[in-house]
């Protein structure tokens, strides 16, 4: 059981409310990912459900009871930290059992998770090293077993991958949400990539300055960003944000169009505009198009073999059905 | 510093030092040690020279090993291992070593603990916990002795007979541990400034991993702390080890050796200086430089393995 409820909550350092009042309830089971730029109070939010912080005011419930009050040690949680936080002197076996201990656990009992996390997390081998003698991935998997040999009631991730390289951090997002399917336990992660978001949430909590911008599925997010900031945060490349004369003609302050979602001729089309930098990743091909009535250029996807020329004009095509449109205060209109 | 001709510069400009440095250090060390064959009483006579007075003179007789004074082998040697006052001084040394380590060590980890809080007035605390440590030995030493313990003047002593407690006649009746409590409150700074920035250079997000594991703040310090400061530790025990093996102006201040506080080092200077036996007291001080250099030969293997690491 994993259910966390988060009722007004508010934090404040000193005279500065990072975290104004937030409503937010993670069900049982559900991998949920606060998202977000840095410095907008994910990982301020993430401490505070740990109990690494103390909340300003309101209530933090876990299944139902009231754990504002209680030490971090007895929330039930399991907390895998970015720097992993792994205890240098001690051997990873030692590091796994840590909490175990902590909980004057059976020597007997102790030994069967550890051996089972360790089977679980293919760290078998690596038992008797010091984290010092692991690499990256490695030390991750045993801040990951120190966690699970807990069996908690929820895990928080604070930017786990972050300090890995990019081929291990695509592993490690397989891993970890395929532990998620295995465990069937809750999960809170932050982290500032909206890559991870999309590819390992259930539910996605997009924050910025300590406000949720908008909770929902990342489909949900995709197709139908709530306002100007989650259409423009969610996604990659991100979604072309137009505002001025041309968003008025479709009724608008801003409209927005992602870049699948606008096609290339070269003869006819709404939209005309030169060609700039391309992107060639093989499979698709970015165009970066300034087009007239806007600053920025506009961000196309094409396929692959698609190849246009540095300063050729083009013409495009916004397709009409994919066009999110959005108020004078950013929000969505349907 | 990567071409020939820049290395070779380079060992010419260090060569003036580094030839200075080392006369610096082996002309006493030799003159310690050729001293300590000879029969040397200046007092009964023994002279290094009956040449002259001069430096030049001097030189010369040092060059030719001082024949005037007679080669007695190793008697100064077994005479000053021999002597009653030897084993004593030995055990004194090392109960003075031992205290001071122990009390500076424990209180060093309880006060960079409590340094490492953040508090009002951190910056200000921190220096006036460093002062001590600026305060020459031989003034702290006298502070101590005429501000603190005297007997009918010192503060300890209108604080006991504020309490209706007869004054103690703390360097006479309690002589070791007023050396040691003098000789601590000079270290317990370097032992804790030490300790202090290595306790800053734990990582704070270990403790918060340890607080989440169900660690009390017991077992945080037992478990997470104490390890991560093993090093510094050894590190503070070694460097003070070595120059509390030559305490002396704390001890020529307060007790003159007297009342079971007569070190190794002091020892030595009492025989060189109060005996005017000078062979003896140099075969005392190869004792010291051998039982030094033992010492030092563990700090570097020591520090030169954390450096590794």
């Amino acid at each position: 059981m994993g259910r966390i409820q988060l009722k007004d909550v508010t934090k404040s350092f000193g005279d500065v409310q990072v975290i104004p009042p937030l409503n937010l309830t993670i069900e049982d089971g559900e991998f949920t990912v606060f998202v977000g730029p840095s410095g907008c109070g994910k990982s301020t939010l993430l401490r505070l459900i740990a109990g690494l912080e103390d909340i300003t005011s309101g209530v933090i419930e876990i299944n139902g009871e009231d754990a504002t009050d209680v030490v971090p040690a007895r929330r039930g949680l399991a907390m895998v930290f970015q720097s992993y936080a792994l205890y240098p002197h001690m051997s990873v076996r030692k590091n796994i059992a840590f909490p175990l201990r902590m909980a004057k656990m059976g020597q007997d009992e102790i030994d069967k998770r550890v051996t089972a996390a360790a089977e679980v997390l293919n760290l078998t081998d690596y038992l008797d090293r010091r984290p010092g003698q692991l690499s990256g991935g490695q030390r991750q998997r045993v801040a990951i077993g120190r966690a699970i040999v807990r069996e908690p009631a929820a895990f928080l991730f604070d930017e786990p991958l972050s300090n890995l390289d990019a081929a291990l951090r695509v592993g490690m997002r397989m891993e970890i949400s395929e532990l998620h399917k295995k465990l069937d336990t809750t999960m809170i992660y932050v982290t500032h990539d909206q890559v991870e978001a999309m590819t390992m949430a259930d539910k996605i909590v997009v924050l910025q300055a300590g406000n949720i911008e908008q909770v929902g599925s990342p489909l949900e997010l995709y197709q139908r960003p709530r306002n100007t900031f989650v259409a423009g945060f969610i996604g990659s490349p991100k979604m072309n944000l137009i505002s001025g004369a041309e968003a008025a003609k479709y009724d608008a302050a801003t409209i927005g169009i992602r870049p699948e979602h606008i096609d290339l001729s070269e003869t006819e089309g709404p939209w005309k505009g030169v060609v700039g930098v391309s992107e060639h990743l093989g499979s698709d091909t970015f165009f970066h198009i300034q087009c007239d009535f806007s600053d920025e250029p506009l961000t196309v996807r094409a396929s692959g073999e698609l190849t246009l020329e540095y300063g050729a004009t083009v013409h495009l095509t916004p397709r009409a059905e994919y066009l999110h449109r959005f108020d004078a205060e950013g929000l969505r209109i349907e | 510093m990567a071409t020939k001709a820049s290395r070779s510069a380079a060992r010419i400009m260090m060569a003036p030092a580094v030839v200075l440095l080392l006369g610096w250090m082996l002309i006493p060390l030799s003159l310690t040690v050729i001293f300590s064959f000879k029969k040397f009483l200046p007092l009964r006579g023994d002279r290094i020279t009956d040449r002259g007075e001069g430096f030049g003179d001097f030189m010369w007789e040092y060059v030719r090993g001082f024949p005037t004074l007679d080669w007695v082998g190793f008697e100064n040697f077994s005479r000053f291992v021999g002597s009653s006052s030897f084993w004593p001084s030995v055990w004194t040394t090392l109960v003075i070593v031992g205290g001071v380590l122990a009390i500076t060590v424990v209180l060093g980890i309880l006060l960079s603990l409590l340094l490492d809080q953040p508090m009002w007035g951190q910056g200000v605390v921190r220096i006036l916990v460093i002062a001590p440590f600026f305060v020459m030995p031989t003034v702290s030493a006298l502070v101590w002795k005429n501000m603190f313990m005297d007997p009918v003047n010192g503060l300890f002593a209108h604080l006991w007979r504020f309490f209706g407690a007869e004054p103690v006649a703390w360097l006479s009746e309690a002589s070791m541990g007023s050396i040691v409590m003098i000789v601590s409150w000079q270290w317990l700074p370097f032992a804790t400034l030490i300790l202090l920035t290595a306790i800053q250079s734990l990582d704070s997000e270990q403790l918060e991993a340890a607080e989440m594991d169900g660690a009390g703040p017991l077992q945080r310090f037992g478990h997470i702390i104490l390890p991560h400061l093993g090093r510094a530790i050894t590190i503070v025990i070694l460097i003070q080890t070595i120059f509390l093996l030559s305490i002396f102006a704390e001890i020529f201040v307060t007790t003159g050796g007297a009342f079971g506080t007569r070190t190794l080092t002091y020892l030595i200077f009492q025989r060189v200086l109060e005996s005017q036996n000078v062979g003896l007291g140099s075969a005392g001080g190869v004792y010291a430089i051998i039982l030094a250099n033992i010492v030092a030969i563990f700090l570097m293997r020591i520090v030169g393995k954390n450096l590794d690491a």
